[in-house]
């Protein structure tokens, strides 16, 4: 579609609204996308009679913060006071919003141009209509507040009085649009609060779980615990039998986790009551070919593949082989962690209703597109036949990156029409039934000459595989640390197959590699007489950057070295042998979602229990941090996050197919008495932002096994740390 | 059989079973959707709702056991004068990230307060250690405790 199509389909309007407002809706085509076709950002800037404004959140608020974030943007370009703006959700459609995935920390860099370009382009538009109103030049105008003014007479309009006459000019060519000098941002860096934060603490319905239709329905839906185990029968009369039972479903489900498996949904009026009803059920599954799964049988095979040749490289550089056989020290280790699970507070839930061959989907989901796709197939419809509403999302995490729960609500829905049906999953349900974060075991060789210079890195990883490839987030990258600082890398890896739907979890991936990378970084550091931040420094100096592949930022090692600088000042590390015994600190670099983070943790071990006591966190994510307060909140976060992933016994196992864990008793989350005092700084690099969800995460685990180590002598290789590993 | 209860200060009566967790009275019977289920169990407190003054799990309370009783949900948390500092320091501290839990936190600080005027870090902990917060926003909920007592 080319931009002169967009222009005659009309690209901006304006209408007048009940009560005599006036709507001024803008769609700016933006820059275009990688594949070249036109994105077009409808940012939905609705200025009202009395001078406010209305900025449409297009992305999905799962506590990162873009709800509030993404206006700020185009407030800030549009030139109004963050007091006059009021923020709406706006709904899934990638055709008018452009993207609308929340996940990888992708929303900032992605949106960082496209939004303020879209205020800009309704600022320049405004600023037009009073320069004609007036019969002066535009560039002698200024803004400001919401008004135009004219510095020679003193004279202003506000935007209301403009929107009208501004709505009927031609929107300008973004690329032809001035920006703000970052010096004039007045809202971009200033801390503001959640949007929603003044509702959530007055307890409105926000969330998808909220959600509530005349009519509606409740329904639990059972599943086979065995991942992939398909329906036999049921006693499907005798739960209709039940009092308040409205419908007891079997629903088909397409064998894949994303889609859904089979299962029988129970619906009444009370959610409580449907769910009451689960004791009656009894199912029968034909979970034959699922049931030879175990965490068992996964830890016994991973022992026999690492002592066998790997299925395959993933990365093999210089002369692994010959820097082996001339080192100086070899250093081995093994290192592990488990399975986990996203655990978001909110369980999984959907609200759908199905009528006249469309459906409206209310779903906190953060993926919604993928959502639409899916639900098209398992229905039969097409895409434009779905809408998608957004609520509120308690907890994503990457959990709702994932749609399973869309699906089956669209499923058991499609089967009563006209009635609006609401999907909850139980805890048990959310746990035993969500994409997993894969375990994982590396071998790892590390070879040291004699000046005890880091020569080669050897890792064999053996994860989880079908056909011939990692399953969804058990991949490791060629270009993980140390490979692109060292000449001589070999990445191998070895597959276990298993019926765990696997996904990714805050960080994926370098949630689990951090850990064993940095801890063993801090084993071949102390093997070479020094410590791990002089060993990551070393390395980091000999080369400018690091690529990271086609249509990735490169890794820039001064930015590196930079927060891992200001880190060890900010953490003493100088003075770390001062501590008394049974204290110590550790220290941890990791470089991902384009985010540079090094960190400093101080821990005190006392029988057996680790207690971190401090955190300090440098982060360098480019030159702005556009909401302050939401940015330290989100390392807040991570680090207390990360630190349960290590210390709060979180582990997802299986038996016979099926996982163990049910609630937060088995799969513990941090509480309150577990949070140290974290300090954060953000050193500023002239580099565009990048996001903050998750970068702040995978040091954290690495710092805190380093300090571990420093405290007691104690190397932790698996997660998670439990008493026995440390008296 | 009607059971008669007072919530948020008004005269209720729900029809229905009176082993009916009071979590679900409350998001079903009663339309206020604010009080939150995040485990059904008692592990971890988003469904926390005061009854007759006491921080109790809406989701181990039935409602057989509230015939009669006071019961204050966050939508009615912030009536008192205890509730009013709670919600404007929530504000001030920007608290919330996804927001899920803190209905449930709200309630366990403000009925740590309305017994503990000045609470210590230890009664803090003591008095939260039941509300998790997947997205561990623990730093503010102690500061923001903190500063409502103040
Ligand atoms: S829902 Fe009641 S304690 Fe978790
Ligand atoms: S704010 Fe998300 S669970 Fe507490």
């Amino acid at each position: 579609m080319s931009r002169a199509t967009l222009s005659r389909r009309g690209f901006i309007s304006a209408s007048l609204i009940a009560g005599g407002g006036l709507l001024f809706d803008l769609a700016v085509p933006i820059a275009k996308a990688a594949d070249g076709t036109p994105v077009i950002i409808n940012a939905f800037i609705r200025i009202l009679p009395d001078n406010r404004v209305i900025i449409g959140a297009k992305n999905a608020e799962i506590g990162q913060g873009a709800k509030t974030m993404l206006p700020m943007l185009i407030a800030e370009e549009l030139d109004v006071d963050w007091a006059q703006v009021s923020i709406e959700q706006t709904h899934a459609d990638a055709k008018i919003f452009g993207g609308q995935s929340a996940g990888g920390s992708r929303t900032t860099p992605r949106e960082w141009l496209p939004m303020r370009q879209a205020g800009a382009a309704a600022r320049a538009m405004l600023v037009a209509a009073a320069a004609a109103q007036w019969g002066v030049a535009a560039e002698m105008l200024t803004t400001g507040s919401g008004k135009v003014t004219d510095p020679k007479t003193g004279k202003s309009i506000p935007y209301a009085t403009l929107a009208g006459a501004a709505a009927k000019l031609p929107a300008p060519d973004p690329a032809t649009l001035k920006l703000k000098d970052p010096a004039n941002f007045h809202i971009i860096g200033q801390s503001v609060g959640g949007v929603d934060t003044p509702a959530i603490v007055a307890g409105r319905p926000l969330f998808g779980i909220d959600v509530k239709l005349p009519g509606m329905l409740h329904a639990v839906l059972e599943t086979c615990p065995a991942f992939g185990g398909t329906f036999k029968s049921a006693n499907l009369d005798a739960v209709r039998a039940l009092p308040g039972i409205a419908h007891v479903l079997t629903i088909k489900g397409d064998g894949t986790p994303e889609s859904g498996y089979d299962g029988v949904a129970i619906l009444a009026k009370s959610w409580w009551t449907a769910n009451q009803a689960r004791e009656t059920l009894k199912v029968e599954w034909d979970d034959s070919a699922v049931t030879g799964f175990s965490t068992q049988g996964y830890a016994a095979q991973a022992a026999t593949r690492a002592k066998g040749k790997a299925d395959g490289n993933i990365v093999r550089t210089g002369d692994v082989d010959g820097a082996f056989a001339s080192a100086d020290k070899v250093v081995t280790a093994d290192y592990s962690y488990p399975f986990l699970a996203h655990a978001t507070l909110e369980p999984q839930n959907c609200t759908a209703l199905f009528k006249d061959g469309a459906i409206e989907i209310w779903a906190p989901t953060q993926n919604p597109e993928s959502g639409r796709g899916l639900v098209a197939q398992a229905l039969g419809l097409p895409p434009e036949k779905i809408r998608i509403n957004f609520s509120r999302i308690g907890g994503g995490f990457g959990r709702r990156l994932m749609n399973d729960y869309m699906v089956q609500a669209a499923r058991i829905a499609a089967q009563v029409p006209g009635v609006p049906v609401k999907l909850l999953f139980t805890r048990a349900d959310d746990m035993g039934r969500d994409f997993y974060r894969p375990a994982g075991w590396h071998g790892f060789r590390a070879a040291l000459n004699k000046d005890g210079a880091l020569t080669a890195f050897h890792d064999h990883f053996i994860t989880f595989g079908k056909d011939g490839k990692p399953v969804r987030s058990a991949e490791l990258s060629p270009g993980e640390l140390p490979a692109g600082l060292i000449d001589h890398v070999l990445f191998e890896q070895s597959f276990l197959s298993t019926n765990m739907p696997t996904g990714w979890l805050r960080a994926p991936g370098s949630n689990a590699l951090a850990f064993v990378y940095q801890a063993f970084m801090d084993e071949i550091a102390a093997a070479a007489g020094k410590d791990l931040p002089t060993l990551m420094l070393e390395l980091l100096s000999k080369t400018a950057q690091v690529s990271q592949g086609a249509n990735r930022p490169p890794f820039v090692t001064a930015r590196a070295r930079g927060v891992i600088e200001k880190a060890l000042a900010m953490g003493d590390w100088a003075n770390r042998t001062a501590l008394p015994k049974g204290q110590g600190k550790g220290f941890a670099f990791y470089y991902s979602h384009a985010g540079y983070f090094a960190e400093v943790v101080e821990v005190a071990v006392a029988d057996g229990v680790p207690k971190v006591r401090t955190v300090w966190v440098a982060g360098d994510v480019g030159g702005h941090i556009i909401n302050p307060i939401n940015a330290l909140h989100q390392v807040q976060g991570s680090v207390i996050e990360g630190l349960g992933q290590a210390l709060a016994g979180q582990a997802i196992t299986q038996v016979a197919g099926a996982i163990e864990q049910a609630n937060f008793d088995t799969h513990p989350l941090q509480r309150i008495p577990d949070t140290p005092t974290i300090h954060v700084e953000f050193v500023k690099t002239d580099y565009p932002p990048t996001g903050l969800g998750e970068p702040a995460l995978p040091p954290v685990i690495p710092a805190l096994i380093n300090a571990i180590h420093a405290a007691t002598g104690k190397r932790i290789r698996s997660l998670p740390v439990t008493a026995e590993m440390l008296v | 059989m009607a059971i008669s209860l007072t919530v948020n200060g008004k005269k209720r009566q729900v029809e229905g079973d009176p082993a009916k967790p009071l979590l679900w009275v409350l998001r079903e019977d009663l339309d206020l959707v604010g009080t939150k289920f995040g485990c059904g169990a008692g592990l971890c407190g988003a469904c926390t709702v005061h009854v007759d003054g006491q921080a109790v799990r809406s989701c181990q309370t039935l409602l057989g056991d509230v015939k009669g009783a006071a019961v204050t949900t966050i939508e009615g948390a912030a009536a008192t004068d205890v509730g009013k500092r709670i919600a404007a320091s929530w504000i001030a501290q920007d608290v919330p990230q996804c927001g899920y839990c803190q209905a449930g936190q709200i309630m366990s600080a403000t009925a740590l307060l309305s017994q503990t005027p000045k609470p210590t870090d230890e009664d803090i902990d003591a008095a939260m250690i039941g509300n998790l917060c997947r997205c561990s926003t623990y730093v503010r909920i102690r500061a923001a405790i903190k500063a409502a007592a103040a």
